[in-house]
């Protein structure tokens, strides 16, 4: 029986390799729209503007203090009643990038708080412009800072694309789900399911923990 | 647009909603409790010297982190039964959450642990201190105080993980709002009520954070 059942999971490879690939594609483009989304909205955080910052922040407190399943709903089922007729994917990347976007927005507010007021009141002595300071200054020191959960932001990001499969994309837990039906073996079939998960997430974790080691021991360099 | 939404409906299905956020806040609660069990075993496992206990550990706190919990809880779900066990969809739901974030949990125990400067231990053997009273008098009541935001943290991310349940029908508060989504066709009423009930508890577990950190004079929580 377990030998009919490898068979039948064996004949769903190619429907996994396309869970597989839709996974890495929303986690994929979700990631670089809401990195760079979430180092806008940090820096416009810390700018200086009560408003825009006081704005940001009620809106990042919104999304991360509702469950990532009801944002999904939200945008899948209301957006439409705007007007705004979206397919399940496009919905998926606009859920999975506000949210990343959110969580890496506050990465960067702290690691924008850490760069030292000296180090910008250095380069406006030095006649440097905004752009310049945030640039040359303010960001390249930031990022020792940010760079360890920013990978760690990473992997959360492609664990919770397994939840879009709820508004019915084919992902890999999607797979995994429509495999469950015909092959009733949830341990066998979510096992491999996790193993598709880990061989994506487990080098970044790897990275992230040795980022932190390094950035933790280059801070303590500085601070000698 | 949004003319046509009814607070009519939602005062009608306020009962409902009240049902389903008081089973969010308990199997919550319940699923915090067994993570803080699993949590200080898997901790207490991998801060051994030998390699049995704490290598069996670490494979299983690398696993839970790298894979999706809705993963977790569909290999349970559907699991469970092939193995013997038929268990009704909540208490499946509380095992995987409580497995889950337990996994969080042993790594921020552990973080708190650490973070006692190792003079502190040494000072503790020189008293002459035993190996009970030093974690007693000396270590845990210091790594108790680093620990407590981040588990308050961590029980954020718990309470809103806790809607996945959802998904194996289990009648908690986004499955409410779920229902009234698909009875009444009213997907704005049904999902803006339920998210405005996660933010009440979010709001509340955060001051609580803040609170406890102001207490215990630690930098605050990240969620």
């Amino acid at each position: 029986m377990i030998w009919q059942q490898l068979q039948s999971l064996a004949g769903s490879y190619p429907l996994a390799l396309r869970g597989l690939g839709m996974t890495v594609m929303l986690s994929l483009i979700s990631l670089v729209l809401g990195t760079l989304l979430g180092f806008g909205l940090g820096i416009l955080r810390t700018g200086g503007n009560r408003l825009i910052s006081g704005l940001i922040g009620a809106w990042v407190d919104l999304i991360r203090g509702t469950p990532f399943l009801v944002q999904i709903f939200l945008i899948f089922f209301i957006l439409p009643e705007f007007g705004i007729e979206l397919d399940a994917f496009t919905a998926g990347i606009i859920a999975l990038t506000n949210l990343a976007a959110c969580f890496i927005c506050e990465i960067v507010v702290a690691g924008i708080r850490s760069v030292p007021t000296g180090q910008v009141e250095a380069a406006l002595a030095s006649g440097l412009s905004r752009l310049q300071r945030m640039r040359q200054v303010v960001l390249p020191q930031a990022m020792r800072i940010v760079l360890p959960p920013l990978v760690g932001q990473y992997v959360l990001l492609i664990k919770d694309s397994s939840v879009v499969s709820a508004i019915g994309l084919t992902d890999l837990t999607r797979v995994g789900w429509l495999v469950v039906q015909r092959v009733p073996n949830g341990l066998l079939v979510f096992f491999l399911v996790g193993v598709g998960y880990f061989i994506v997430c487990y080098p970044l974790i790897m990275l992230a923990r040795r980022l932190e080691q390094r950035m933790g021991a280059a801070h303590g360099e500085v601070q000698l | 647009m949004l003319e046509n939404f009814s607070f009519r409906t939602i005062v009608e299905y306020l009962p409902l909603f009240g049902q389903g956020l008081i089973t969010t806040v308990w199997l919550s609660a319940l699923s915090f409790v067994g993570a803080l069990i699993v949590g200080i075993v898997l901790c207490a496992m991998n801060l051994q010297r030998g390699w049995l206990f704490r290598v069996p550990a670490k494979a299983y706190i690398d696993a839970v982190r790298a894979t999706p919990l809705l993963a977790q809880l569909y290999f349970l779900y559907f699991g469970l039964p092939r193995l013997g066990f038929v268990l009704p969809e909540l208490v499946v739901g509380i095992l995987a959450l409580s497995l889950n974030s337990g996994a969080y949990i042993a790594e921020i125990i552990r973080a708190g642990i650490l973070s006692i400067p190792r003079g502190q231990v040494e000072a503790s053997v020189a008293s002459g201190m035993t190996y009970v009273q030093r974690m007693r008098l000396v270590v845990l009541p210091q790594a108790f105080k680093v620990t407590i935001p981040p588990l308050l943290g961590q029980a954020i991310v718990l309470v809103k993980d806790s809607a996945l349940l959802s998904l194996i029908s289990v009648s908690e508060l986004t499955r409410a709002g779920q229902l009234l989504a698909s009875d009444r066709f009213m997907p704005a009423e049904g999902f803006l009520t339920i998210a405005a009930f996660y933010l009440l508890l979010y709001y509340g577990l955060k001051g609580l954070a803040g609170v406890s950190s102001r207490w215990l004079g630690t930098a605050g929580a990240r969620t």
